[in-house]
């Protein structure tokens, strides 16, 4: 069923039509054994019920659970705006390729060979459906799903540096526990969020009242009146850029800057108090909690803030949520914790929906449906604006089942496609600032923590055990090196990573490749060499497989032959192969 | 590993090895095009360009355009300088050089959100979700790059922060981040020619295979990157990097400090013909009590890299070739707030900048009594650049494609600062 289309893209009409039919094949196929994905999630402890203010039934769309219909509703959204833009699809990508992908997007990493061949020599014809679920729901990917998850969130709760700093009150260690466990039980994405908006307790893990989800805001309250948490929290769970608004009316919007000191209202309850080591002056955790505001002029009943406007004249701001709400001003906790209400209505948002979505379809296709992708509203309207609130609405039909809503994603014709393009989609091309239609899927380097797990995959040997705490120590520090921070107390921070020639020099000398490729470093490599079976025309070809998912072409085969019967030994020869291999294009982008 | 150029190698003979790589393969990458570097006489042009980045927003109403007795003028006082200007009283080392500076005190722009304010003022674009503007460094390495033909070190160099990218110019004129003590990682792959001639030739075989698959031009931005990077793996150049070189009397003029040391780096950097180095101070992001934080942190700090830059530029003849620009991403309210600091400003504020022919010693424009506004014509971001462009000897009538195919003009159509230049 995985035969590539060929490019009788002659007019949109018959590519679309081949693809249409094939997708209709492919979805029936491959829902066949989707049972309910339900029973999983449902596992998963509430901290609080969220349905008391929601509508719809759970469990619309799913009861019925042959099909998921919402695979087939994004394929007709999507190819509605190909037909608009009169663009042909690209074919579908090869298994081989696929899989690759999909490993990458999903768990981090590439897949090992023995992964690999597992998929490619299925001959089910749900196999891709099947590989999804088990990625998604075996025991035996859960430490993976959740490790990969628990860094892309880390990164965007506390970024690459958070916690790393002699002064930081975050434990980077206890904000990643919070994320494992939460990604492991697959903790419903509303329940996740509304634990990190309201978190109280220890930042660190061993201590008393320990909550890992703490960490979050531990650093962001304290300084300049939480303005750091007040744009951290209306970006990353609503998609709304207020922190423009703090100094001045936003400038493409009707936003005010009353809007940003009503929001930032919620925080001013909320400190992270320093603990230190008994008898010295080292931080040993923080405790984040909620105590009574009095206000800036000291009436707790109702506890005000002020702030300035650009010509000077100082206004009041009580707490005022996004879309106008207000809650009772009062400062005491016990009437009302501010962050538990903020909680509620940014749960009750839609465009708490609509971030989520458009953040999760950047993951899996490169780009959303507006960019930057957290920033909605009506100065920046949706690509795909059906699309969108289709998505949205069906995500909280399921309660917010992060799983759920991937595989509908990844399972999507969009997804199968390969980045290969042809006449017919080339101009389909975002680095052109064109609006992304996702008629191919688009390249991109992998992560520095993606390329970091996939050496480590390549690099360590079958038994060896895998030491999580460990191993995220050692990815943290080898990804300082690419670190800078720009010298703002916003904390801004960048990554001089992809593409640069920094990242150039540690592929080609840095220590991880150095072990990577050396045929007794006991990683894939070695195993290949080893190989007593293989001849070197074999070997050469698992390395192919083993890095780039693919045979190599038979000029491929014929160069690299010679190159090892010219080599010093052998062994020299498929190692710098090998090194060769690790350094292209091919190997550190996902495509 | 620092400062080491492969042991036993010659640049050329290991660029022969990426001919031979070429005939192999049958196909070339642009891996080779230093060896084409033919001695073709060209215009000269030795320009090159500093800039002394302030992250955070420096508080230019205390530094460079004081309002003593203003109720926004906080406790600075201002000191003569040998230039036709005061500046702040923590100042004293630069106020000897303020002959080769100017101020422009008339800059106003409308960004004050620091990822903005950064972007806007490297760029002379304000963002845009569909464009990547190229950054100064990007463009004036792009521009002079014709007549840096024998350089084998990144021409963009941005030390201790990490500046703002390429945009549409591409990945292979990306800053090349260093810290202050020009530390490069990973510069030495330690294995014989034979060897590296076999990795070479196969990387490029898989380079030029995954880039003919059409998949997107970031394919074969990658391949540039990998031919930048040889070069600079063989370059004896790379020793313009390695400061503790410099005797401690001069480190010491400049101070022991990252942003000394940084200052002391980029001379190094424009001495080995760079055309763009940045230099990044950062922790000007002052909301808190701020007065003491620059009197006793900041500007001390500032005053003597600085000013042992300006006068080590001049003592060694680079001075007319080179221009020095120091700014940050705005500068901050005149009014002080409850915390004693001051927040994002960008209706009014200063910056500096001279050398490269650049007029020196004079102030540019002026602000009003309490410094809240501009009093008279402004500049901005635009002008800013455009004029830096004239004094590098760059046309104003550049135009670049952007990716998308639009035509952008150098500096977004700015209009030079006509002061500086007369």
């Amino acid at each position: 069923m995985l035969t590539m289309l060929t490019k009788s893209s002659r007019g949109v009409r018959p590519a679309l039509d081949l693809v249409f039919s094939f997708v209709i094949t492919f979805v029936l196929v491959c829902s066949s054994n989707a049972q309910s994905t339900n029973a999983q999630s449902t596992n998963a402890q509430s901290t609080f019920e969220p349905t008391s203010f929601r509508s719809g039934s759970p469990s619309a769309g799913h009861s019925n659970a042959s099909v998921p219909a919402q695979v087939d509703k994004i394929n007709e959204l999507v190819r509605k705006s190909w037909a608009d833009f009169n663009l042909s699809p690209s074919a579908l990508e090869s298994d081989a390729k696929w899989v690759r992908r999909l490993y990458v997007d999903l768990l981090g990493r590439i897949p090992s060979p023995t992964e690999q061949r597992e998929f490619e020599n299925d001959e089910a014809e749900d196999k891709r459906a099947s590989l999804v679920r088990r990625l998604l729901y075996d025991d035996r990917y859960t430490l993976d799903y959740a490790r990969n998850w628990t860094t892309i969130w880390t990164n965007l709760l506390i970024g690459r540096t958070g916690g790393t700093g002699n002064d930081s009150l975050v434990s980077r260690e206890g904000m990643q526990k919070y994320l494992r466990d939460s990604f492991a039980r697959n903790k419903p994405y509303h329940t996740m969020v509304h634990d990190l908006i309201t978190a109280t307790g220890s930042t660190k893990p061993g201590t008393e009242n320990f909550n890992g989800a703490t960490n979050y805001l531990a650093d962001k309250v304290n300084e300049e009146n939480a303005t750091l948490a007040t744009s951290s929290v209306s970006k990353l769970f609503l998609g709304l850029q207020i922190q423009c608004t703090q100094c001045h009316n936003h400038p493409f919007n009707d936003w005010k800057q009353d809007k940003y000191w009503e929001f930032n209202a919620f925080f001013r309850q909320t400190r992270a108090l320093r603990r230190f080591v008994q008898g010295t002056d080292d931080i040993s955790n923080a405790e984040l909690i909620d105590q009574d505001f009095a206000g800036e002029s000291n009436n707790p009943e109702k506890a005000d803030l002020f702030y300035e406007l650009r010509n000077g004249l100082v206004k009041v701001a009580y707490p005022v949520f996004v879309d106008g709400t207000k809650i009772d001003p009062s400062g005491f906790v016990q009437d009302v914790n501010r962050r538990q209400e903020l909680a509620k209505l940014i749960l009750g948002s839609k465009f708490f929906d609509q971030a989520a979505i458009n953040r999760m379809w950047g993951h899996f296709f490169g780009y959303g449906f507006t960019k930057p992708i957290d920033d909605l509203g009506s100065h920046n309207l949706p690509s795909n604006a059906e699309l969108l609130s289709y998505l949205a609405d069906e995500f909280r039909k399921t309660e917010y089942d992060q799983k759920q809503l991937i595989e509908w994603l990844v399972l999507s014709e969009a997804y199968q496609l390969s980045s290969k393009v042809n006449p017919g989609n080339q101009r389909d091309d975002p680095t052109l600032g064109e609006v992304p239609q996702f008629s191919h899927y688009y390249i991109r380097p992998f992560a520095a923590e993606e390329l970091y797990e996939s050496l480590l995959l390549l690099t360590r040997g079958t038994g060896e055990e895998d030491n999580y705490q460990t191993t995220e120590e050692q990815k943290s520090a080898w990804l300082q090196q690419f670190s800078t921070e720009f010298g703002t107390d916003e904390g801004d921070e960048s990554i001089d990573f992809s593409g640069t020639i920094a990242q150039v020099l540690m592929m080609f000398n840095g220590d991880m490749v150095r072990a990577a490729t050396r045929a007794d470093g006991g990683g894939v490599l070695q195993q290949i060499i080893q190989d007593p079976k293989a001849d070197v025309r074999v070997k050469i070809e698992r390395m192919f497989e083993a890095a780039l998912a693919r045979q190599p072409s038979r000029k491929e085969a014929t160069a690299f032959q010679q190159l090892v019967q010219t080599s010093g030994s052998p062994v020299e020869g498929l190692e710098d192969i090998w090194w060769a291999l690790l350094n292209s294009n091919e190997f550190i982008f996902n495509h | 590993m620092f400062f080491t150029t492969p042991s036993g190698m010659s640049r050329r003979h290991f660029m022969s090895h990426m001919a031979g790589a070429s005939a192999m393969v049958g196909a070339s990458l642009a891996m080779n095009h230093s060896l084409a570097a033919a001695a073709a006489t060209l215009r000269a042009n030795n320009k090159r360009c500093i800039l002394m980045w302030m992250g955070g927003g420096p508080s230019t109403i205390d530094i460079w355009d004081l309002k003593p007795g203003a109720a926004t003028g906080g406790p600075f006082k201002p000191i003569r300088t040998t230039g036709d200007l005061e500046i702040c009283e923590h100042m004293p080392l630069t106020a000897q050089v303020m002959d080769r500076l100017s101020i422009i005190r008339n800059m106003s722009t409308r960004e004050a959100d620091h990822d903005r304010g950064r972007y806007y003022m490297h760029t002379g674009y304000v963002p845009n979700p569909n464009v990547q503007h190229p950054s100064y460094g990007s463009v004036i390495a792009h521009e002079l790059a014709e007549y840096r033909k024998e350089l084998e070190i990144p021409p963009f160099v941005s030390i201790g922060g990490g500046s703002e990218g390429p945009g549409f110019l591409g990945m292979s004129w990306a800053p090349f981040n260093v810290d202050s003590n020009g530390r490069i990682r990973d510069l030495e792959m330690s294995v014989n020619e034979a060897r590296l001639q076999r990795r070479l030739a196969s990387l490029q075989m898989l380079e030029t295979s995954f880039i003919s698959e059409n998949r997107g031009v970031a394919a074969a931005e990658h391949a540039k990157v990998l031919d930048k990077t040889l070069q600079l793996m063989t370059s004896q150049q790379m020793s313009a990097f390695n400061v503790a070189q410099e005797p401690t009397a001069v480190a010491e003029r400049y101070g022991q400090t990252n942003f000394g040391r940084s200052c002391l780096l980029a001379r190094r950097l424009v001495e080995a013909n760079v055309p763009f180095v940045e230099v990044n101070l950062g922790g000007w992001d002052n909301h808190d009590n701020i007065f003491p934080t620059l009197k006793d942190q900041r500007l001390p700090e500032l005053d003597k890299g600085m000013s042992a830059l300006v006068q080590d530029l001049t003592e060694r003849g680079l001075w007319q070739d080179t221009v020095v620009l120091w700014m940050g991403e705005f500068g901050r309210t005149p009014r002080i707030n409850g915390n004693t600091g001051r927040d994002h400003w960008a209706r009014c504020w200063s910056v500096v900048a001279g050398g490269g022919g650049i007029k020196g010693g004079i102030a540019v424009g002026k602000t009003n009594e309490d410094g809240t506004q501009v009093d008279g014509p402004s500049y901005s971001s635009e002008d800013l650049m455009a004029s830096v462009c004239q004094a590098m000897g760059i046309s104003l009538s550049t135009t670049f494609q952007s990716s998308n195919g639009r035509p952008m003009k150098i500096a977004n159509g700015g209009k030079i600062i006509k002061e500086l230049f007369s």
